[in-house]
């Protein structure tokens, strides 16, 4: 029988192999390993999705005396193929990625980074597949610490190792949250109280505001494989985890489904809102998967406002859109993730002010950076717009069949939705053009080179796969609203919105085929006409060194800026000058998004402690006659509280 | 007959700069260029040659093309009365406004490729501005949503009347509002002035500084075309419903010629804003918007549909039932 777990269990076996391995094989034993154990995870996905051959039981392994056993049904399908998309485009783009630390690490180091980048990607497989409670929370540890070991892959700088220990240290707190959400004595418990405990778990992984505060610091850290895998699918299994909580509650759906959809619209706003004030470009990105998180949560929101209120056409268009959101990022957000490291590779910077002009050097990474770019911004023809625009029909329909207070509350989502796609746009047209356009800005940009082709291979891959999904919208969604169907059970309703996405792929379509016509009369204009080359105009004077005369990421930012004031809480530094000052000297000017929540969940209640426990270090003298005097003032003090009964 | 709305749309955006131009020109106390004087200039760019900074790449070639490429698929969404547009679909609303987007977001890349000081302040507005301005119309949209309990913009028009009298008074907030959208996205005053001659304040104009011949063009007609395109949206309000085909379009383009010479009259008569102040009217769109949004739902009896006294008259029990 093909359907047999034993080949998961062998391909485990041969991950410690990958230690024995010469250092010039040791990624392709990964990637073999990846491609056997995605082939064959994703032959059973797709067997269940899109054959629909129902839940596929497999027994798996024996954990303290009982079975523990595989389940996929079509909510785990689904994710596993998400999960395989990227981790495959990942461990393929690692092979380029890695070549200059081949020189600097050596091979125990490249060993343990291949080693959990695959165990990553199974125990990511197994989260989605295990139902069992002690087997799921191993796999989730398993999932947490090889990601812990895979952001730390730069250990040499002390930061990364900081940034490390703050990312185990919430991962094992959502650990505990899930931990005491699985205690069977709780499961008698209301509903709601008891999502939340779950919530907090799963969505400090998912990176819900204002639980997401090891994001935007975690993902510049890891190369960037890591970060596109952990982007694209790893803060996915925050989301998997809340669906499959999800599916077990059938009462209190409406404060549920409002209480989703209010964090989901804070993280959607506030992300976007700190991406655009943010200079390091993965730190940009990290802060746009937590509005896409957002996003996904909006969709998923709605659905179940649909479902407690039944609407069905809030239900059924809210869980598809964000269920197709799910993969729709993990696709654009990995690619841009990918763009991203090589612009890092080649111009060793992340500081988007110190780039410019690549688009010259680095022209193919250039447009498929724009690729994803439109489509994070929800633009037809790409994959983001067809989720969001999923979600704005639920929204638009909901509207019509609804009372006041879902009218009221779409209304907010609705001009939410909005602001978060502007915003977007604001902050990907300032990203693109920075790091792309005009002239480079320092040295680093002007010795870049384009990529080779084992970093192209994987971002060509995704890009295709955005576009099609963009154009074919129909051919996704079907197979997305068979998973809509476990929440909403009926979803006839999709039937009249396959013909609608069939004319949103027309469109898309004609937009495509216009642009084609119109460059082609544009060229053959071209061809007769004169065409001339010269500096850019400059109001007639030419003296100014384009570089420095150009607009910085910064000032793009500045009249945003003076909008949102507080709540992007931007520290300015300059100072201005003084009246003495004839002849004023150089200056200084910069600014520094910080995250105001972060600074008042972690930072500062971490601040406190940190200092509180720093007095009481007083204590820790090293004589070892203090600590027997210790000893002795507790034994004593214990004597006269008994003896004086206080205890 | 779908076609007809299309080719409506383009008609009147071929004359529509010229009558502004021309309304401003005669309230200036000039004769002013002919009706089709931008036509022949733009035909003029047409033919042509280009010049290039050595700063700029494809992105800035290929804008230009995009941007028209995505007004004219917006105008494919254009109703005529009681007739559909050539594409009309289940909310086709979002993705005429997300069409307007794209478009918008090549000009602004393009005008940064450029590599120059005017022409990032102008991409930097121009972001902002359309940021802002896009709640407008999706609140303006959701609106239409509940008064007329359909979801596509033929549907809008065909329902909008059939319910109460009292639409009128909302359809007149939102012609006003469509008017005033339709402002901030064409770089128009109170926003932007196109006729200014300093970089430092334009929006519009200098994030185009760098385009010459074909592109210029090309641009200049998209600018015109999606000036038209707001003009049919409100002139769809006000065609008469039963009426032939042949009054309908006479309406239509006199609605279309009215917007523009409404434009031509404040512009002559109207100081551009602030550049700090421009956020801020902005969101006042916003804000009449939203008035529209809880004046529709007084109208579907969803919102102070209350029942002061308890003998079962509600406050508003005179309105007719929405939805016959």
């Amino acid at each position: 029988m093909i359907y047999n777990a034993t080949v998961l269990i062998v391909i485990m076996g041969l991950s410690a192999l990958l230690f024995a391995l010469p250092l010039k094989l040791k990624w392709h034993g990964m990637f073999a390993l990846q491609l056997l154990t995605a082939v064959w995870t994703g032959w059973a996905a797709v067997d269940v999705l899109i054959n629909d051959t129902g839940i596929m039981d497999l027994p798996f392994f024996w954990l303290l005396g009982s079975e523990v056993h595989l389940v996929i049904d079509r909510l785990s399908a689904y994710f596993i193929l998400v999960v395989n998309i990227t981790a495959i485009t990942g461990g393929l783009y690692a092979y380029g990625y890695l070549k200059p630390y081949t020189k600097s690490k050596n091979s125990t180091e490249l060993s343990i980074h291949f080693f959990c980048f695959l165990w990553l990607h199974l125990s990511m497989l197994l989260v989605c597949v295990l139902r069992d409670g002690l087997a799921f929370l191993i796999t989730w540890e398993m999932m947490a610490v090889s990601s812990f070991i895979l952001v730390i892959f730069e250990s040499d700088k002390k930061e990364t190792i900081r940034i490390g220990i703050n990312y185990l240290i919430q991962m094992h707190v959502a650990l505990i949250c899930i931990m005491v959400g699985l205690i069977p004595y709780f499961a008698s418990f209301p509903p709601f109280p008891l999502f939340l405990v779950f919530f907090i778990g799963f969505g400090i992984k998912a990176g819900f505001m204002p639980l997401h505060t090891w994001l935007p610091h975690a993902h510049p850290a890891a190369p960037a494989h890591v970060s596109g895998v952990m982007s694209g699918v790893i803060i996915k299994m925050g989301i998997y985890g809340i669906l499959r909580v999800l599916t077990y509650i059938h009462t209190d759906l409406l404060p549920i489904g409002i209480f989703i959809l209010v964090v989901s619209l804070i993280s959607g706003l506030l992300g976007v809102m700190y991406a655009i004030v943010q200079h390091d470009l993965k730190k940009l990105l990290a802060y746009h998967s937590i509005e896409n998180i957002g996003i996904i949560g909006i969709g998923i929101g709605l659905g179940i406002v649909g479902v407690a209120l039944s609407i069905p056409a809030l239900a059924v268009l809210g869980f598809t859109g964000g269920i197709l959101h799910v993969l729709n990022h993990s696709l654009f957000k990995s690619l841009l993730f990918y763009a991203a490291g090589s612009v890092n590779q080649q111009t060793h910077t992340r500081h988007i002010e110190h780039l410019g002009g690549l688009i010259k050097t680095m022209p193919k990474t250039a447009y498929l950076f724009l690729l994803g770019a439109l489509a994070i911004c929800g633009l037809p023809p790409f994959n983001g717009f067809i989720s969001e625009f999923l979600i704005f029909s639920g929204l638009f329909k909901g509207l019509k069949t609804g009372g006041l207070t879902i009218d009221l509350t779409i209304l907010g989502t609705f001009i939410g939705l909005t602001l978060i796609g502007g915003l977007a746009v604001f902050c990907f047209t300032k990203v693109f053009s920075i790091v792309f356009l005009g002239t480079p800005r320092t040295e680093a940009p002007r010795h870049a080179h384009e990529v080779g082709r084992g970093m192209l291979v994987p971002k060509i891959a995704v890009g295709l796969l955005i576009l099609s999904i963009g154009i074919v919208p129909s051919a996704f969604v079907g197979p997305v609203s068979r998973v809509t169907q476990i929440f909403t059970g009926d979803t006839s309703l999709l039937a009249q919105t396959s013909s609608t996405l069939s004319y949103v792929s027309l469109g898309s379509l004609l937009f495509i085929g216009l642009i084609i016509v119109l460059w082609n009369v544009r060229s053959a204009q071209q061809k007769k006409a004169s065409v001339g080359y010269g500096p850019t105009w400059g109001c007639g004077y030419s003296g100014a060194d384009p570089a420095r005369h150009q607009y910085t990421a910064n000032s793009f930012a500045e009249s945003y800026r003076e909008i949102v004031g507080p709540v992007a809480n931007v520290e300015v530094q300059y100072n201005s000058f003084r009246e003495e000052e004839i002849f004023p000297g150089p200056r200084k000017f910069a600014t520094h998004g910080r995250d105001f929540l972060e600074d008042y969940l972690v930072s500062r209640p971490v601040r406190f402690i940190t200092f509180w426990l720093e007095k009481s270090a007083i204590f820790q003298t090293g004589k070892l006659q203090h600590y027997v005097l210790y000893a002795l003032v507790f034994l004593v003090s214990v004597f006269l509280l008994t003896f004086f009964k206080f205890i | 007959m779908i076609a007809w709305g299309f080719i409506l749309t383009i008609a009147s955006s071929l004359i529509f700069p010229g009558i502004v131009m021309k309304t401003k020109a005669i309230l200036e106390g000039r004769k002013g260029p002919g009706l089709l004087q931008p036509l022949f200039d733009i035909g003029r760019l047409l033919r042509k040659g280009s010049v290039y900074s050595h700063t700029t790449s494809l992105v800035f070639q290929i804008a230009p093309v995009m941007y028209l490429a995505s007004v004219i698929i917006a105008a494919f969404f254009i109703p005529f009365g009681e007739t559909s547009g050539l594409l009309s679909f289940e909310c086709d609303f979002v993705f005429f406004a997300y069409l307007l987007a794209i478009g918008k977001f090549m000009m602004i890349i393009a005008a940064m490729d450029t590599g120059s000081g005017f022409e990032g302040m102008g991409a930097n507005r121009e972001a902002l501005y359309s940021m802002l301005v896009e709640p407008a119309f999706f609140i303006l949209m959701g609106s239409l949503v509940l008064l007329t309990n359909s979801v596509s913009l033929h549907d809008f028009y065909t329902n909008i009347y059939s319910s109460s009298h009292l639409t009128y008074l909302l359809v007149i907030v939102g012609v006003f509002l469509l008017l005033q959208i339709s402002l901030v996205e064409n770089s128009r005053l109170p926003v932007d002035d196109p006729k200014t001659h300093l970089e430092l304040t334009m929006v519009h104009e200098v994030m185009v500084l760098d385009h010459s011949g074909f592109d210029m063009a090309i641009i200049h007609y998209s600018t015109g075309l999606k000036f038209a395109l707001f003009g049919s949206l409100i002139a769809n309000f006000l065609i008469p419903a039963s009426a032939s085909v042949g009054t309908q379009s006479i309406v239509f383009m006199l609605v279309q010629i009215g917007c523009a010479v409404l434009i031509g009259i404040s512009e002559s008569f109207r100081a551009r804003n602030k550049m700090a102040k421009n956020p801020q009217w902005i969101l006042t769109l916003s804000a009449t918007a939203l008035i529209v949004f809880l004046a529709s739902l007084i109208l579907t009896h969803k919102f102070m549909d209350i029942d002061p006294v308890g003998d079962g008259t509600h406050c508003f029990s005179g309105l007719p039932d929405p939805y016959p």
